[in-house]
């Protein structure tokens, strides 16, 4: 079957009449439209500068002694070149903006600009984290309603804002759970993670001082309930689940897992990475968590940025919310929203706090839009979210497991992403080749072989922001490069054949590591 | 909805593909107890981008900006003149929109710049090798002790007194769970670091030294005489810089013997903020030390064609491989924030980072000067590049809070920062920079006569 292109190239073209390869050789390594770019150290000498600043002639010195003698060796380039440099180089990016983004468990859904209107607005980008409070009202105001908002959807009790990511987030809830185990003088040792879990899991706990255990799935692809029943004792301090979990389906047992923990005096730790399938329709609150972090980045749209700044504020129950860190906002009766830090903790009752996770008050640039998404949508918006996420995901497991294995497509629908395998592709091709092969339809690739349980996995999140007809045209690609891995097509080991670059030799970029620039005429 | 594009058509058509009935069906793993029958009840529902919009600019408003007053706040964020284009580069669909460049042959754009990226930060500390970014500075810092640890092999990091506060504070946090021994101490209001006593502290057990340059009060220490002490001892540098303009005029913390150099890159492209998103730079002077660092790292190599490209490596120290033996649990970084300090440290190039970095101190000087005439007022500084301690007789943090409300900015009183220490409330951290007017001063200098009156 072959993907329909408005283009007009066609996709029994091979790489080898595609004129691509077959046409001239250019003396600038460009391909029209597809340019090459130096980098800056090649570009531009340390003479140029792109601002426009005053040269100050014999201007006080009261560096104490410790004034820069050598030169820093930085180039600079007019606002014209720079421009261009950049401009060049976002062209060999994919991004959300040029396509579907389908990668599973990080929500590539649409980024909405209004979103980076509000974040400019200079009464949030232009104020200083120290400026007295009586000068920033707004923003903690801000703060403070996004928090409501995170509380009420997750039916928990309080929330903690200044993580700075999801895994900063896991951190700050598992170190919670520690300050409240050992308020009560039972310092446990143990954390408890399935195999399916995010690699930041395991490496969470650990960071915080514990041992980490495995805890096994069962037949369909969830936590084995009798398994976990059997490890909990009085050394597990928590267990961490993500749920949804990593294999895109929904934790039947979560209630039941939770009133077990909680029976053995453990604390339950949600993964909230795959909010974005329940976000309006399910409370995490509900179902006996304890702990969970929100990437504002996945649920709440604000943009990845080619990998961050994100924004994990973690939910917290009415156990954990006391050891909750410092800062944080709190509203009083007469509606003023006030910030508390260690000086004034005992005013709000807040004396039990671990720490202070960051230096300031967690990503008030990520907060503003993620409160301008959540207000745009509302709670009616955020739940068909949920439910329009969760179909276009079964609308891909449904159009694909005739072709691709869904192991465990038979247990019932998933949630918002759909998982494969690669059970039936031929001799010597893998999951990495029908991704670099999606390349060349025009797709970035899925997230693969993630979550481990699966052989070869396939991840696909296709989010809501996707039209049925965006949808179409990516099932037909993604058919027509597991038809050709079915039929043994050994031009895919090449792929991709149309990127800005072919497949990179990482085992040499690891063996022999250059990670700066260094000038090959002065070695 | 108008960022969703399925209609009830579609809805329909799909569900009958999929062969559910609702969308309720794709639901049925939920216990139907725990399944939300409607919208939550008291929240409000969806609204319309103008009417959003409205929200927020009534919140905005409710804020006092930098730019509409005189401003003198630092201690960790500075407020610089940032270029627009640098703005229009990161709000480019292409980076601001992209994902963790794991498909390299898709994501060059990135890789580059976080190439670039990581050798700007090599050179602007002096190190051999820095990393695509961190969270911010104070979590670099931690970072950066848990780093020593893991070399050293030893529990026991001492603080310099004149550490950020907060950046101490992250760092005890931090450490009370990982049982590290944290030996800390308050800043002394002297004008020049106490470099003797801090070089006391160091002993056999120390695994790292953390030392703020230019410190919390604006001075700047002699690194090197502190790094020699650390080595002979088997210690570590940790050289901490929150102001990176700074280093285009004082020396970088590798060539003063650093061994890690950890900083806050908020004042290069990335603006104020309100505290965050900020960037974290991380850097290590001997390239040995690459596979003990946190965080991710872009390295050159070839494709199959060979030509030149870049990709993620090194990940076998990162989570998603090594999970529970990590060398952090970070995964999403500062990419964009990386960007625009890149963008803008591209336009400043060598001459304009020197020339922004001479500006600065001259105007910090004239100001330093101008409030040393008022009653009552002293600077503490021996040394300083664009921020100084000002020391006044009474709380600073009530004058802060006075001028506040008379629309004057002027600056992070030591109060603020150290709440409980009455012998620091007299101390009040006044920094200056390229959007410093001399009017700007001249109010504040007339406004502190007043107060102090």
């Amino acid at each position: 079957m072959n993907a329909p292109n408005k283009s007009g190239w066609k996709p029994e073209m091979t790489a080898a009449d595609d004129g691509m390869h077959s046409g001239p050789q250019t003396v600038t390594g460009n391909r029209a439209l597809m340019l090459e770019e130096p980098l800056i150290f090649e570009l531009a000498g340390t003479d140029t500068t792109g601002v426009d600043l005053p040269e100050i002639e014999n201007g006080a010195n009261r560096l104490g002694g410790m004034e820069r003698t050598a030169p820093v060796g930085l180039p600079g380039l007019s606002e014209p070149e720079t421009v261009r440099h950049y401009t060049r180089l976002s062209r060999q990016n994919y991004a959300i903006d040029l396509g579907l983004f389908p990668l599973g468990s990080c929500t590539m859904k649409h980024n909405p600009r209004l979103n980076e209107k509000v974040a400019r607005m200079p009464g949030f980008a232009d104020v200083h984290p120290l400026q007295p409070v009586s000068t920033v009202r707004g923003a903690l105001e801000v703060i403070n309603e996004l928090a409501f908002w995170l509380i009420d959807l997750t039916g928990m009790h309080g929330v903690a804002m200044s993580p700075k990511a999801g895994a900063h987030g896991e951190l700050c809830g598992i170190l919670c759970i520690r300050a409240a185990l050992e308020a009560r003088g039972d310092p446990r040792e143990v954390i408890l993670v399935p195999e399916s879990a995010h690699g930041t899991n395991p490496a969470t706990a650990a960071f915080a001082g514990y041992r980490v255990e495995n805890i096994p799935a069962n037949a369909d692809g969830r936590v084995d309930l009798e398994a976990l029943k059997a490890r909990l004792g009085p050394d597990v301090a928590a267990v961490m689940i993500t749920n949804p979990n990593t294999c895109g389906l929904f934790e039947r047992d979560m209630k039941a897992i939770s009133d077990a923990v909680h029976a053995a005096g453990g604390f339950v730790y949600c993964d909230g990475a795959n909010f974005n399938a329940i976000v309006g329709k399910v409370r995490p609150g509900d179902l006996g968590v304890d702990a969970m972090h929100i990437n504002l980045h996945k649920t709440f749209s604000t943009p990845h940025g080619g990998g961050g700044p994100g924004s994990g504020p973690v939910v917290l129950s009415e156990a954990l919310s006391p050891y909750g860190p410092l800062p944080f906002t709190a509203r009083t009766a007469d509606g003023v929203v006030h910030l508390v830090e260690e000086e004034n903790a005992a005013e709000f009752d807040h004396t039990r706090a671990f720490g202070r996770m960051t230096a300031f008050h967690g990503q008030m640039g990520m907060f503003t839009r993620a409160l301008a998404y959540i207000l745009s949508h509302g709670a009616d918006g955020l739940r068909q979210v949920a439910e329009d996420a969760v179909l276009n995901a079964n609308y891909i497991l449904r159009s694909l497991d005739d072709l691709l294995e869904a192991p465990f497509g038979e247990s019932g629908p998933c949630m918002h992403e759909a998982l494969f395998g690669d059970r039936g592709f031929g001799e010597g091709l893998s999951t990495l080749d029908l991704a670099k092969s999606l390349i060349d339809e025009g797709y970035h690739p899925m997230t693969m072989y993630f979550p481990l349980v699966v052989h070869g996995a396939m991840l696909i999140e296709p989010t809501e922001t996707e039209s049925k007809a965006g949808l179409d045209q990516f099932i037909a690609a993604l058919r027509n490069v597991a038809e050709r891995a079915r039929a043994s097509d050994a031009s895919m080991k090449q792929a991709p054949y149309y990127a800005p670059r072919r497949r990179l030799d990482e085992t040499l970029a690891a063996r022999k590591p250059v990670l700066a620039w260094s000038d090959p005429n002065s070695a | 909805m108008r960022y969703l594009p399925l209609t009830d058509a579609d809805r329909g058509a799909m569900l009958a593909k999929i062969g559910a009935s609702s969308i309720d069906d794709l639901f049925v793993d939920v216990p139907q107890e725990a399944r939300l029958s409607g919208p939550i009840e008291g929240l409000p529902l969806h609204a319309s981008e103008m009417a959003v919009e409205q929200h927020m600019r009534r919140l905005s408003k409710k804020n006092l900006a930098a730019a509409d007053a005189p401003f003198f706040l630092g201690a960790g964020a500075y407020r610089h003149h940032v270029p627009a284009s640098v703005d229009h580069v990161i709000q480019r669909g292409e980076f601001l929109t992209a994902y963790t460049p794991y498909q390299p042959e898709i994501a060059q754009g990135t890789l580059q710049m976080l190439f670039e990226f990581q050798s700007q930060v090599a050179r602007l500390y002096g190190c051999a090798v820095a990393n695509a970014s961190m969270y911010d500075g104070s979590t670099a810092c931690w970072e950066a002790v848990a780093m020593a640890g893991r070399v050293t092999r030893r529990k026991r990091a001492v603080l310099s007194g004149a550490l950020h506060p907060h950046y101490a504070e992250v760092v005890r946090t931090m450490a009370k769970f990982t049982e590290d021994e944290i030996a800390d101490a308050l800043p002394s209001l002297q004008g020049t670091p106490d470099n003797a006593g801090l070089i006391a502290r160091i002993d056999d057990e120390t695994s790292c030294v953390v030392v703020q340059y230019p410190d919390i009060l604006g001075r700047i220490p002699d690194l090197a005489v502190i790094a020699e002490a650390a080595h002979a001892k088997g210690a570590l540098l940790i050289a901490v810089n929150t102001e990176p303009v700074a280093l285009g005029a004082i020396k970088a913390p590798g060539e003063l013997g650093a061994d890690i150099v950890v900083g806050e890159g908020q004042a290069i492209g990335v603006g104020l903020q309100f505290g965050g998103p900020y960037l974290g730079l991380f850097a290590v002077r001997d390239p040995k030390h690459v596979r003990q660092m946190p965080g991710r790292l872009c390295g050159e190599t070839v494709d199959a064609e060979g030509k030149r490209g870049f990709v993620l490596t090194l990940s076998t120290r990162e989570q998603h491989i090594r999970r529970e033996k990590a060398t952090s649990n970070i995964c999403t970084n500062s990419g964009l924030c990386a960007l625009a300090f890149s963008v803008h440290m591209t336009l400043l190039g060598e001459e304009g980072l020197r020339r922004l970095a001479a500006w600065n101190h001259a105007l910090a000087c004239k100001a330093a000067d101008r409030l040393a005439q008022v009653p009552g007022v002293r600077v503490l500084n021996d040394s300083f590049f664009n921020e100084f301690t000002l020391v006044i007789d009474g709380d600073a943090r009530e004058i802060v809070r006075k001028l506040a409300d008379g629309g004057i900015l002027a600056g992070v009183s030591l109060g603020r920062l150290y709440p409980a220490e009455d012998a620091l409330k007299g101390g009040l951290l006044v920094a200056v920079t390229e959007t410093t007017t001399e009017e700007d001063v001249e109010t504040l200098a007339s406004a502190l006569q007043e107060a102090l009156a």
